[in-house]
Parts: structure tokens; C-alpha cells; sequence
């Protein structure tokens, strides 16, 4: 964990207590595991306890689960939810770096609830505006020709445009996450039905309760979209839609649908509930726009991030994440006086498209106020745009889609938070 | 060069050849067929203009039972929401501050009631209502929002004839639009 955390640790235990009884906020994991102060037989000169006897042996985890320290870094879920089966639980971004979201960290959207599917069971249908409608199973769908992408998915809402704004990251955009998934291309599988000329758009359809269902235009289908079965290397997690999810990279998380059981050809949208009644933006005049596949480009400061502290004046590295649903990140550029000036920072490799790219910058904090932000410009010269211009255009119920550049400030005493909040 | 066109044109036809060959060994004759009837079974959508609608019918009447048995307890007795969605009301204040996005205020199609109540509702045991009880429950919803008087019987044909107020509010995409 970082130094900001270092320095919540030593300079107030009443924070420590407060996250001991359970509380998952930033800095959790590494308060919660705070050894007394007085404690210093662990430290130089002396020898560690955990070098004086063996650890655990071999086996004791047969599947691997991060350090009992590491016990608050857990997913961001809202404790207030009116209902918890269509509900979402957002990564603790500020506690992850790197770009790959680790599968149990990996932010959550369901409308029905997690089904347990017994993959023997599972089969996919693909039929329509096909000339052969046909019938998959698992071990079908793994037999094509096979491919591993990465890519993030976000949820359209995330944030709303409306107040109360959230407080740490992941409260503000804790519904993004970004994998390694494994798959194969929904064309070569549509191929194999022979789609018909007047398909235009793919319904998929999930086996969950909600029975969640979304139109997607064929263009998209025979670009980019893959049937994946595995992320970061093993099985989808039963929250992402194990056996088999759609992955359409860039587009808004929802019509990634999970647990996919069925696909059918049609000429036009099927217009259900979730692409009509939900998942459309509406604009201040009452009308609403419809079918907003793609999310814009975007970023945010992860570090520092409200929530955490600094640990006085000096060196800090500014880090975050930027994406686009359009493409590669081209530049993220980062301002620590208010939006006065901005400096480029410095992309990690690989930049991917549609994927989590990581920005960091150095930076030498006076020890006064600062409001820092950041802004990313993707591969299409687009530039993420301030909450107040997309307010502007879109108002305040538009609810989904909202990209705008989000500010921290920072206190004389190093504490960080929302500053539009 | 005379003798030169009906080889090119023997080529051409022997490309196009290979071309469809290599075209119909593209397919990887992965899958099994799929039976009409197993996809009868699982295609459960219903089209915007009520294609695919089921045979039957249902009452405001009948809808008004179901109702307070199987969706009052998240939805409100008269629909105005809880737990649930809000479903009727609303009316004229989708440019306001605080607009309520009902059936009656916001949904374009009215057979997408049918579809999604049919998919995934009651929420703890979705799929589980006849067809008749489903065409009785949107009959009642649509009641609430003034859209279906009190003894109206809704099956295929006069559910995906109402006309839902707010149907041509939708507008395409078109962003970018900021700043």
C-alpha cells in the first residue's frame, strides 16, 4: 500500500478501529492489519517471527486467496441498496494497480440475481435470420478457433450526474474493470449459421432470472465481439457470467450479456424493456436518446484519491487509469493547480484499445491546497469533457454515460477529496 | 492476345471456383441443428409491433388480482413503486426536475410490458405466470396509466394496438455531442 495509508496508520488509530469492524474503504487492508505501535520486534535489528519457524505448508490453499492483510481490499458494495438482486458492487479501483482487474475485485451489474449454471447443461441457441439455426454446448463453443483480448467493460452509470457524488473512486467510478478475456469471435460462430442479408441486428439473451436481454447492431457483431469463457486465464466467475458471456468491447457493460444462452438474427431491434425503459438517456427537453452503445473516453487520478491522505509535502506520483470505448488512449493529460495548466503524463505500455490504460505522473506537492484532475484524449482526438459541460448539454437526469473529468483536492494537511462534491 | 480472353476468363471462372470452395469449407461444422420446437420452447421475445405474442387473453379485471398477489408487495398497490420500479403516473414530467419514468410516462411499446413481465417477473420466480395472467397483468398496468379502460380484455392483436404516449420522444445517437 502507499504511503498515504502508511501515514493513516500512525497518526490515527481511531481510523484503524473504525475499519477493523469491517468497513471495506480505501486503505482498509493495510490499517486493518496495523501491528501495535509498540510492536517493533519485527523490525531491524532484530529477526522477524516469520523468518524463526516454517510457513504453511504446501496445500494449505489448494486455491490461491490474497494475504489475511489484505482482508479490506474487497469490492465496494453500497450497504443501503433498497434490493440486492439487481444491484451492482464496484472494484476498489484505488486499491488495484496496473490495468487488469483481478477476478474477484472485478465490478458487478445483475438484474435477476447469479444463477449457478452447470456448464453441462448450458447450451447456447443461435437462430433467426439464419440458414441453419443450431446448437451449441460448451465444449462446441471452445472447439473454434480461439482468442484472448483485453478489454475493460463499464457500466453506463457510472456516475450519475446527480448529487451525492461519492467520495473515494471507486464510489465515483468503481463500475469499471478491465481483463484478459479468452474466447472466440461471435463472427466465426455466426459464419457457421449463415447469417441471412436482411440480419441487421443479434438479440442475445442471458439464462439468469432477469432473462436479460439487448439488441446488438450486426456491424458490431462481425467486428470486435467475441463469445468469451475465461478471463484472466481460468473459468469466468459465476458474477461474469460463467460459462459464457458476450464481450462487444467498448460498448456499455449491460449488453455484454452474461450466462448468454441464446442469440437470435432479426432485421430490426427487438426494443425490450432494458434498451427502452431502462439503458436510454433522457435530455432535458423530455426526450431521450436511445441505442447509446458507446462509452467516451475517460479517466481518473486514482492516486491521490479521495479518501486517502498525504503524507506531507514532496515527492508523490500521481497514478491513474484512462479508457475509450472508441479506441486507444492518446494522451492523458494532468493539472495540479485547478485546471489552470496542464502537463502530459506518461503512458505505461501496452496502450490497447477499448483497455485500461495507465497514466502516472511525478510530482513535487508544496504542501498547499491543490485541486488535481486529470483528462484523456483517445486515438479519435476526442477529449473528456468537465461535468459542467456535459451538464450543460445533457442535464442533470440524463443518468447514464457520464465521462467528465473528476477533480481531488487536496487539504494543507494532505486529506483528499471529492472536489465537486 | 486474341486467344488470351477465354484464359482469363477460364481463370477467372476457376478463382471464383476456389473462392466458393474455400468459402464452404469455412464453415467448421461445430454445433448440432436446432429443432423448431426447442426454439419455440426458448424464443420468448416479443417484437416492439407484438410479434410472437402467445394465443389467449387477459383482463384489467383478472390483471387486478394478479396483481395485488404477485407484484403489489414491491410495486405499490396501484403501481406507484417501492421496492420496485414505479410503473403508472408520471405523465408530462419527463422535462421536469424530478421526472418519473413509468409505463405510461416513458415506455414506447406496449408488448415490451408483455415480454419483460413475462421474462422476469415476479422478480423471485420469473417465467412462472400463464400466458393468460400475463396478458391480465400488462392489461392492468396500462389500466393504471389511463391506457386501457376497466373492462378491456388484452390479447395479441389489441395489446400491440395502444399506442404508448411517449413512442416518438427516442432520439438516435448522436454524440459526440460535448463540447
Amino acid at each position: 500500500m502507499s504511503e498515504q495509508t502508511t501515514a493513516n496508520r500512525e497518526r490515527r488509530p481511531s481510523r484503524r478501529h473504525f475499519l477493523r469492524a469491517g468497513a471495506a474503504v480505501a486503505g482498509g487492508a493495510a490499517l486493518a492489519a496495523a501491528p501495535a505501535a509498540a510492536d517493533t520486534g519485527n523490525l531491524p535489528p532484530n529477526i522477524p517471527e516469520w523468518m524463526k519457524a516454517p510457513g504453511a505448508p504446501m496445500g494449505d490453499q489448494p486455491y490461491g486467496t490474497p494475504s489475511i492483510y489484505e482482508k479490506g481490499v474487497v469490492k465496494n458494495i453500497s450497504k443501503t441498496l433498497p434490493q440486492y438482486l439487481s444491484a451492482s458492487g464496484r472494484t476498489p479501483l484505488q486499491e488495484v494497480d496496473g490495468i487488469i482487474t483481478p477476478n474477484g475485485l472485478f465490478y458487478e451489474r445483475h438484474h435477476g440475481g447469479v444463477p449457478t449454471i452447470d456448464p453441462a447443461q448450458h447450451r447456447l441457441m443461435l437462430h433467426g435470420l439464419v440458414d441453419h439455426p443450431l446448437i451449441f454446448t460448451m465444449d462446441d463453443i471452445r472447439r473454434f478457433p480461439s482468442q484472448s483480448r483485453i478489454h475493460f467493460i463499464e457500466c453506463s452509470g457510472n456516475p450519475v450526474y446527480s448529487k451525492p457524488y461519492g467520495k473515494t473512486a471507486s464510489d465515483l467510478v468503481g463500475l469499471v474493470s478491465c481483463a484478459e478475456w479468452t474466447g472466440v469471435m461471435l463472427k466465426d460462430v455466426l459464419d457457421e449459421a449463415g447469417l441471412q442479408k436482411e440480419a441487421k441486428w443479434i438479440v442475445a439473451e442471458g439464462a439468469d432470472a432477469a432473462a436479460m436481454t439487448r439488441s446488438i447492431p450486426i456491424e458490431k457483431c462481425l467486428d470486435d465481439a467475441m463469445l468469451v469463457y475465461s478471463q484472466n486465464g481460468e473459468r469466468l466467475r459465476p458474477q461474469q457470467g460463467y460459462p459464457l458471456r458476450l464481450l462487444l468491447p467498448g460498448f456499455e457493460g449491460n449488453m455484454n450479456i452474461k450466462w448468454l444462452r441464446r442469440l437470435k438474427a432479426v432485421a430490426e431491434p427487438v426494443y425490450s424493456r432494458e434498451e427502452t425503459s431502462k439503458y436510454t438517456d433522457l435530455m432535458p427537453d423530455g426526450t431521450a436518446r436511445e441505442f447509446t452503445f458507446y462509452m467516451e473516453a475517460k479517466s481518473i487520478i486514482l492516486r491521490p484519491s479521495g479518501g486517502q491522505k498525504l503524507n506531507g509535502s514532496g515527492f508523490h506520483e500521481i497514478s491513474g487509469i484512462a479508457w475509450s470505448g472508441h479506441g486507444k488512449i492518446k494522451r492523458v493529460e494532468v493539472s495540479v493547480d485547478d485546471g489552470k495548466s496542464w502537463q502530459v503524463a506518461k503512458l505505461q505500455e501496452p496502450v490497447l484499445t477499448r483497455a485500461l490504460t495507465r497514466f502516472r505522473l511525478p510530482w513535487q506537492w508544496d504542501g498547499t491546497p491543490a485541486v488535481i484532475q486529470s483528462r484523456a484524449i483517445d486515438e479519435t482526438e476526442y477529449v473528456q469533457p468537465t461535468l459542467a459541460e456535459l451538464l450543460a448539454v445533457r442535464g442533470v437526469n440524463h443518468y447514464y454515460h457520464n465521462n467528465a473529468i473528476w477533480p481531488w483536492r487536496i487539504d494543507s494537511n494532505g486529506e483528499v477529496s471529492n472536489a465537486l462534491g | 492476345m486474341r486467344l488470351a480472353r477465354p484464359h482469363v476468363a477460364l481463370l477467372a471462372a476457376l478463382i471464383a471456383g476456389l473462392a466458393v470452395a474455400a468459402q464452404a469449407d469455412e464453415r467448421f461444422h461445430i454445433g448440432r441443428a436446432a429443432t423448431p420446437a426447442e426454439i419455440k420452447g426458448w424464443d420468448i421475445d416479443i417484437g416492439h409491433d407484438g410479434s410472437n405474442l402467445p394465443p389467449g387473453n387477459g383482463s384489467v379485471e383478472r390483471g387486478r388480482v394478479v396483481f395485488s398477489e404477485q407484484c403489489a408487495s414491491c410495486h405499490g398497490a396501484d403501481g406507484q413503486g417501492g421496492v420496485g420500479d414505479r410503473l403508472a403516473g408520471g405523465q408530462g414530467t419527463l422535462a421536469s426536475a424530478k421526472p418519473a419514468r413509468t409505463v405510461g410516462s416513458y415506455w414506447p411499446y406496449a408488448p415490451t410490458l408483455f415480454d419483460y413481465i413475462r421474462r422476469a417477473m415476479p422478480q423471485n420466480a420469473p417465467q412462472s405466470l400463464s400466458d393468460e395472467d400475463v396478458y391480465a397483468v400488462s392489461a392492468y398496468i396500462l389500466h393504471l396509466n389511463g391506457l386501457a379502460p376497466a373492462d378491456a380484455v388484452l390479447d395479441a392483436k389489441t395489446l400491440a394496438a395502444i399506442k404508448m404516449p411517449n413512442r416518438d420522444r427516442f432520439v438516435s445517437d448522436p454524440r459526440p455531442d460535448v463540447p
